[in-house]
């Protein structure tokens, strides 16, 4: 049963990572990252249910899904920002930190 | 009185201070401020004199010293006065010539642009010379010695922009200089054999036998030898007569009566440490000495020369005096001699003075225009010619008497006595021929005749006061200077120990020791070799000494007196036959001398070129010595500056080397290190790219090699 979640978890964190890699758009990325966070949840309530009865995984999970949240507002503020300045949400322009 | 001696010297040193800083900015450009300073020591020297011819003792002796420089604690070298008869009549000798010259110099230097500074130089002169009779061992009269060798210096050179001055005083110097190294020899051999420097320890020492033997010879005639220079002896005569290019005042206190007498002084205050040889080698010198100057000074024509020579000629008769035993003769004449001395030099300044020329040829009848003048010169030329009633005759007689007793007793050394009478004669006629071409006959420049006037009254006084002292009253009054310059003293304690040495048997004294050691009169002391070998000090006086002479006490008596009687009548004879052919000569021309001249005109050049001894020198020495100097020069300019400019070279050379590598090396290192750091930058600065993706990339693919690695 457990190796059922583990594949969904599997297949949505390699979403996740294969569209912070290939897509360009900001916001595009943040889905990504919330597409790994997620998976990173399932595997959290998945490992809890079948280890013990104590609901750690669970709130561990809720606890990433606010964070989670409060990453995406502060996320989203900084691509407004960014937006603002360089008139276009590419990050391949974010680059100004670069050696 | 004898504890304010110090102020003796002080007073013109500090005078002499004063003159130099401030000389020039006070009224009268500050004469008064030496010529006061001078007096005040006149005044404690004569009080010094006054109480000893008061305490009136032979043995009379004060002595104060402290310590002066202390050698790491292994020796410590004192300053002193030491105070008898010989010191008391030397400062009184001193003071008075030094304060009349002073007093004279105020109407000679009238209008010198210099004034102040010569009267500094007097003044430091004055000090050095009192502090060469005070003191009271050998190390403090060395350094007096050199320094009235510098105010010689300074005083002959006082016109320098003459050359033959600057010359002569750079002469005067150097030529004194080589006696005073014997001196220094002289001293230091005493000071490494004994340790010690005052005058009684080294006597002491030599007594104790110390030193003995040849060594002590050569040490006595080592100090002799500064006695040379100083005294201008032969062979180191011939800076004196050069020297008279300095103002005549100077001529006359430095050149005639004290300076050249330190000489003579030295060795009287030595007197005990000399052996019979080195005595011997005294009276000869002195007996050359004298012979030689006379026969020069009969055909010199410069005034001053003239009296020059007879300076040494005189000098030559005290050496001989101190040298055959009569430590009170030599004295005696010393005494004299700077009196009468010092009135013919002021008198003769007075003369240049008047006329402007110092060549007796171009004078002549000056009597009626300078009285004051002539009647002073003629006084002290009676002085110095040995006639009877003046100075002259009391001393030289003495000295002549000395010279006849040794060769009676001694006929090897009569021939010290001959050329001594000789001398005597020769003595009158030179001086007579002075003052008869210069005085008397007819003008031979009127022009010079018609400009001569008296001297100021500040010159002439001094000239009758030096004139009165040329009468042999004042030396032979109630015998004061026979009682108190009797010999060498010595204090309570080392009498005692000559007397314990006196004791031991046949300890021929020093006197008799040349002639019984020398003359080898074996059966008037058969002990005389061994008196020879141990000579006792204090016992330098032959007549004293006679008595304890065993056996030959009566014949020495008897043979002085004499020798007395007998130089006495002889030195008058000669005396009166040099007078009178110098009046028949030049004053009644019954003998023209032109032809005389030429007749003997190789003698006469011989002796009109000093004897060629300047000739000499100059052919043996000056130019041995300017080669070798040439060469030094030369190997100064190649050599020695040639590796100076090679190690400055090489130092070139290395530090050239020693930039490039700073400059590669070192800098290449610092550089190396830095580029190095750039280059690794800008290679590790191509991965960090901006790119979001790659770091991405980056991360998830080294995330997979972690697994692959850690999963299989």
């Amino acid at each position: 049963m457990i190796e059922k979640v583990l594949i969904v978890s599997a297949v949505l964190f390699c979403s996740g990572l294969f569209t912070i890699i290939t897509r360009k758009n900001a916001v595009a990325i943040l889905m990504g990252v919330e597409l790994i966070l997620n998976s990173a949840n399932i595997n959290f309530i998945a490992f809890s249910k079948s280890a013990s009865n104590i609901l750690g995984g669970q709130i561990f999970a809720i606890f990433v899904i606010v964070l989670a949240a409060a990453e995406a507002a502060v996320a989203l503020a900084i691509f407004i920002r960014f937006y603002s300045i360089a008139g276009t949400a590419d990050v391949d322009f974010a680059d100004r930190l670069k050696g | 009185m004898f504890e304010y001696a110090f102020l003796i010297p002080l007073l013109p040193l500090i005078a002499s201070f004063v003159q130099i800083f401030v000389g020039k900015r006070l009224p009268r450009k500050g004469d008064w401020v030496s010529i006061s300073a001078i007096l005040v020591s006149s005044v404690v020297s004569f009080g010094i004199f006054a109480q000893a011819l008061k305490i009136f003792d032979p043995e009379l002796l004060y002595r104060a010293s402290y310590p002066w420089l202390d050698i790491g604690g292994r020796f410590t070298i004192e300053m002193g006065i030491l105070i008898d008869n010989m010191t008391a009549v030397m400062l009184v000798v001193v003071s008075v010539v030094s304060a009349l010259v002073h007093i004279y110099s105020v109407g000679y230097m009238h209008g010198d642009p210099r004034y102040s500074r010569f009267y500094a130089y007097l003044s430091i002169f004055s000090f050095s010379m009192y502090g060469l009779v005070l003191s009271d061992n050998l190390f403090a009269i060395y350094i007096f010695w050199e320094l009235v060798g510098v105010s010689s210096y300074l005083l002959i050179g006082f016109w320098f922009e003459k050359k033959s001055a600057a010359d002569a005083c750079k002469k005067a110097f150097l030529t004194t200089r080589v006696g005073d190294v014997g001196m220094f020899i002289g001293i230091m051999i005493f000071f490494l054999t004994t340790g010690v420097f005052n005058y009684f320890d080294v006597f002491k020492a030599v007594a104790d036998g110390q030193i003995s033997g040849t060594l002590l010879t050569v040490a006595g005639i080592g100090i002799f030898f500064g006695a040379i220079g100083k005294s201008a002896q032969f062979p180191l005569h011939v800076w004196l007569p050069d020297a008279m290019e300095g103002p005549t005042p100077v001529s006359a206190l430095i050149h005639a009566a004290t300076m050249v007498a330190a000489g003579v002084y030295l060795v009287a205050r030595v007197y005990p440490i000399f052996t019979p040889d080195a005595f011997l080698f005294i009276a000869y010198i002195g007996c050359i000495t004298l012979f030689i100057a006379a026969t020069i000074a009969i055909v010199q024509n410069d005034i001053k020369r003239v009296l020059a020579y007879s300076t040494i000629s005189q000098l030559g008769y005290m050496m001989l005096g101190l040298g055959v035993g009569g430590f009170t003769a030599g004295m005696a004449h010393l005494t004299t001699h700077a009196a009468f001395k010092a009135c013919l030099f002021l008198g003769s300044g007075s003369v240049i003075h008047a006329v402007h020329t110092q060549d007796i040829q171009e004078m002549g009848g000056l009597w009626k225009k300078m009285p004051v003048t002539f009647a002073t010169f003629l006084i002290a030329t009676l002085a110095i010619s040995g006639v009877p009633l003046f100075s002259g005759f009391y001393s030289k007689d003495m000295i002549l008497a000395k010279a006849l007793e040794f060769g009676m007793v001694n006929s090897r050394h009569m021939i010290l006595f001959v050329f001594a009478a000789l001398t005597a004669g020769m003595t009158a006629f030179y001086m007579f021929r002075m003052v008869i071409l210069t005085f008397f006959g007819k003008t031979r420049d009127e022009e010079k005749y018609h400009h001569a006037h008296e001297s100021p009254l500040n010159m002439t006084v001094p000239l009758v006061i030096l004139a009165v002292l040329s009468f042999k009253v004042f030396f032979t009054y109630n015998g004061w200077f026979d009682k108190l310059m009797h010999g060498p003293v010595f204090p309570k304690e080392l009498k005692a120990h000559m007397l314990t040495l006196s004791e031991v048997p046949a300890p021929a004294p020093h006197g008799e020791a040349v002639v019984i050691g020398e003359g080898g009169h074996a059966a008037v002391a058969p002990a005389g070799e061994e008196g020879h070998m141990a000579p006792a000090p204090g016992h330098g006086e032959a007549d004293v000494a006679a008595g304890h002479e065993a056996g030959a006490g009566h014949d020495r008596e008897h043979i002085a007196h004499t020798a007395h009687s007998l130089a006495g009548k002889i030195s008058l004879i000669v005396v009166a036959i040099g007078i009178s052919l110098a009046l028949v000569v030049y004053l009644f021309g019954m003998v023209n001398v032109q032809k005389v001249a030429a007749a003997v005109k190789p003698v006469y050049l011989f002796l009109f070129n000093k004897w060629y001894f300047d000739e000499l020198y100059h052919h043996l020495l000056v130019r041995v010595i300017l080669a070798v100097s040439r060469f030094l020069g030369w190997f100064d300019l190649y050599i020695v500056d040639g590796l100076v400019n090679l190690a400055g070279q090489l130092g070139v050379w290395v530090s050239a080397l020693a930039g490039k590598f700073d400059d590669f090396v070192v800098d290449g290192t610092v550089n190396g290190l830095a580029n190095s750091t750039i280059g690794s930058g800008g290679f590790l600065r191509r991965f960090q790219t901006g790119k979001l993706h790659h770091y991405i990339f980056a991360l998830a693919g080294g995330l997979l090699v972690i697994i692959i690695v850690k999963v299989f």
